[in-house]
């Protein structure tokens, strides 16, 4: 099959590119760890109440882990418990959400922090909290006639910055 | 006796060429063209039930559509009178035009792009092309009476556990099924002439349908399993649960393939059709072949790539299936590099000087033409932002968000649906026995523009939005007045702005549609169909051997989904009971 010179050069250069972003995408994630949420723990999300650690929702502070604070969280149709989430500034949370009735999401809007919620499975995220300000968590997969209404704040506080 | 299509071409251009001449004397006109090749009138009777179906579709979709954008301004309320919500005109929206427009046309399409190219269906095969038509109708009905009825209030992709009425599942798969049947009548149709014609290459247009057909019957396998085996006996109270994470993942490996068999009977258009209207030639049979290989090929290993925040599915699988998805880069530059080399040889034919004098002499004025164009332009920046939505840790800033609806409405809701209306505007009146009047022609160019501003001022505000975090899926809230919420607004007027020109666009359409099906002058409209280019090479016959790129697909689906499927139904909690919550 015969291909015109100029789009051999086309297409080389097209792969060559292709190549390039795919080995930066690949070191991204497998050197650097960045990996989006790939939650491997289940639950039965009709106890969810009573099984650890969603039977205490919150912001926990934790010793002698890669993470300095552990948000647990639960969605159901239409609001997030806790609703307000309050970490420092510099500080990395570990997210460990679930929902009690249908998929919801989980979007903490102008960061990469987004995750959809499944009923049955236990989404984790890590994220460095490095940038101060309310942020606004939305529920982005819909989930019924309150999906607007479903939200949450979370507030990266310069500590800081307050005492001054 | 069949003709071969280079037999038709060279008869065609003949024809053309007197035409061009003769223009003046409308007696003669009627003449010469009398002699293009039409599509089989019986043929051409199954072909316009789908459009009638595609076009309603068209305007009470763009209907809803424009509801949405109006709801979601903030200045606006559905009336009281009207009993029907937000995300039901959201369900109708999706539905009508990403599943029943689409459809219906790319059918009707397909079925007289082969009756054209590789002769008339026989009575047999157009027996069971109508059965697949009145199935997928009746089909349409039933699940469109359970959105009205508020008892199916799930969106177009109906994620469990959301629980609609069993009937509108069953409406669904009545869809597939019957869709299937229009696609055995196409391949049915293309193994006689094979046979008819031992040794030939097939028709371009003919293969390219075949593939589609291909393509759809082996990705609705996974939407039809979801359904007749998780969602129908759910609903039935048959099963009290249902795996939902095997569910979504038989939908992606669905829907994703889904996008590429909205694309591929617009690239039948950009490949064969476009180069006819402007005088050209296909640019290489075989390279246009082998894209679609390619695109059928890589339409299936990647459905994951819509499933990348979710638990439950392993980070490695998921950048495998990343890497597949970005392998679909190939065929599309050869596509871009094949339609930009006809485009400039036909307008250096015409007189056209330097690097980019050939632009200036393509014929601007055609619909059939400009209309398409429009379309091919919109899927540059719709083809960059989809490189962004599939770049693996990328998509986290975007899932989910208004960005990836802006994402498709450059993509399917601009470069396919413009496309199919360019078709259109010489299709029905081909299949009509009428013509495409310059007024007429006139007035597809105007609905062309008209969406091309429309369009740019919705997707761009949908995706400066999305970049801000402004959900999709979401009707008009303030978020209990949170600043960031407060800086999407100004982007949810500028959407309505854009999506009020959409609906004039398409009521300019329906008017051209209604006037192409029934007061347009009648006479002979051409299906034209390009030939390749003189002295161009055989195609090789490898490309034409179904069993060996079969074999290639499956072993790439096998090898994409095995593992995360075993570990999805070995790890899965226990399943879901359904819910309806609105
Ligand atoms: C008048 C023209 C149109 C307007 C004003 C319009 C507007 C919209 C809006 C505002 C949304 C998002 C709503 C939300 O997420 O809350 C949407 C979603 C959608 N549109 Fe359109 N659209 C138009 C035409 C089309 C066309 C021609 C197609 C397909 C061929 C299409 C396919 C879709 C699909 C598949 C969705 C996603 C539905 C969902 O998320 O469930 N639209 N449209
Ligand atoms: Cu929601
Ligand atoms: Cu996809």
């Amino acid at each position: 099959m015969h291909i015109h010179k100029y789009e051999k050069w086309w297409l080389v250069f097209g792969c060559a590119t292709l190549v390039a972003f795919l080995v930066i995408l690949a070191i991204g994630a497998f050197h650097n760890g960045t990996h989006p949420n790939e939650g491997k723990i289940t639950v039965d999300y009709e106890n969810v109440d009573s099984i650890k650690p969603f039977d205490n929702p919150g912001v926990h502070k934790v010793e002698g882990k890669e993470w300095d604070y552990e948000v647990v969280l639960v969605a159901s149709a239409f609001s997030y418990n806790p609703n307000e989430i309050e970490v420092p500034l510099g500080s990395v949370v570990k997210f460990y959400a679930t929902t009690r009735d249908v998929i919801h999401g989980f979007e903490i809007a102008q960061t990469n922090i987004n995750m959809m919620l499944e009923p049955g499975y236990v989404s984790e995220y890590v994220a460095e909290m490095n940038k101060a300000g309310e942020y606004l968590i939305v529920c982005n997969e819909y989930c019924g006639t309150g999906h607007t209404y479903m939200y949450g704040t979370l507030k990266v506080v310069d500590e800081n910055a307050q005492n001054n | 006796m069949h003709k071969t299509i280079d037999e038709y071409g060279k008869v065609e251009e003949k024809e053309t060429a007197l035409v061009e001449k003769e223009e003046k004397s409308p007696s003669m006109k009627q003449k010469l063209t009398a002699s293009f090749i039409r599509v089989d009138g019986k043929d051409a009777k199954l072909a316009m039930a789908h459009m009638y179906v595609a076009f309603i579709a068209l305007l009470l979709g763009g209907l809803a559509g424009l509801l949405q954008v109006l709801v979601r301004s903030g200045e606006f309320t559905l009336p009281l009178g009207i009993k029907i919500g937000y995300y039901q005109v959201l369900t109708v929206h999706g539905i009508l035009l990403a599943l029943i427009l689409t459809t219906f046309f790319i059918m009707g399409f397909q079925i007289a792009s082969i009756s054209r190219t590789a002769g008339a269906f026989t009575n047999v095969q157009r027996k069971i092309g109508w059965t697949g038509f009145w199935l997928m109708l009746v089909g349409t009905a039933a699940a469109a009476a359970m959105v009205l009825l508020n008892k199916a209030t799930v969106l177009y992709t109906f994620y469990a556990p959301l629980k609609a009425h069993w009937i509108f599942y069953l409406g669904l798969a009545l869809v597939v099924v019957g869709s299937w049947l229009l696609c055995i009548m196409q391949i049915l149709k293309y193994y006689r002439w094979k046979k008819e014609n031992k040794g030939q290459t097939s028709p371009l247009l003919t293969y390219m349908a075949v593939v589609n057909s291909i393509l759809w019957i082996t990705c609705s396998l996974g939407v039809a399993v979801e359904v007749l085996f998780q969602l129908l006996p759910w609903s039935l109270g048959l099963v009290e649960r249902v795996d939902i994470l095997l569910s979504r993942t038989l939908f992606w490996y669905f829907g994703h393939a889904l996008v590429y068999f909205w694309l591929l009977p617009a690239y039948m258009a950009w490949y064969v059709v476009v180069p006819k209207v402007i005088g050209g030639h296909i640019f290489s049979d075989a390279l246009a072949r082998l894209s679609f290989i390619l695109f059928l090929l890589f339409s299936f290993p990647v459905g994951i790539h819509h499933q990348l925040t979710e638990p439950g599915i392993e980070g490695f699988w998921k950048f495998v299936q990343v890497v597949l998805t970005f392998f679909v880069v190939i065929p599309s530059l050869m596509t871009a590099f094949s339609l930009f080399a006809t485009f400039e040889m036909r307008g250096r034919e015409l007189g056209g000087k330097g690097v980019l004098g050939w632009f200036k002499n393509l014929p601007w004025g055609d619909a059939r033409f400009l209309v398409p164009f429009i379309g091919m332009v919109a899927f540059i920046p719709g083809g960059a932002g989809g490189i962004v939505n599939a770049s693996y840790q990328m998509n986290q800033l975007v899932h989910n968000t208004i960005w990836v609806t802006g994402h498709f409405h450059l993509t399917v809701a601009t470069a396919v649906a413009l496309t199919f209306f360019g078709v259109a505007f010489w299709l029905i009146p081909h299949l009509t026995g009428r013509t495409l009047t310059p007024k007429l022609n006139y007035l597809g160019n105007v609905s062309g523009i008209l969406w091309g501003i429309g369009m740019l001022i919705m997707s761009l505000s949908m995706h400066l939005a999305g970049l801000l975090g402004a959900p999709r899926r979401s009707e008009y809230s303030t978020y209990g007045g949170a600043e960031m919420a407060y800086d999407w607004i100004p982007y949810q007027i500028a959407q309505a702005v854009g999506g009020t020109i959409l609906f004039i666009a398409i009521l300019v359409i329906m008017y051209i549609v209604v006037q192409l099906i029934w007061f347009a002058p009648k006479g002979e409209e051409e299906f034209p169909v390009a030939t390749v280019a003189p002295g161009a090479e055989k195609t090789p016959a490898i490309l034409e051997n179904f069993k060996i790129w079969g074999v290639i697909l499956v072993a790439l689906i096998v090898f994409a989904y095995t593992m995360p499927i075993i570990d999805i139904i070995s790890n899965s909690p226990a399943g879901s009971k359904g819910f309806m919550p609105w």
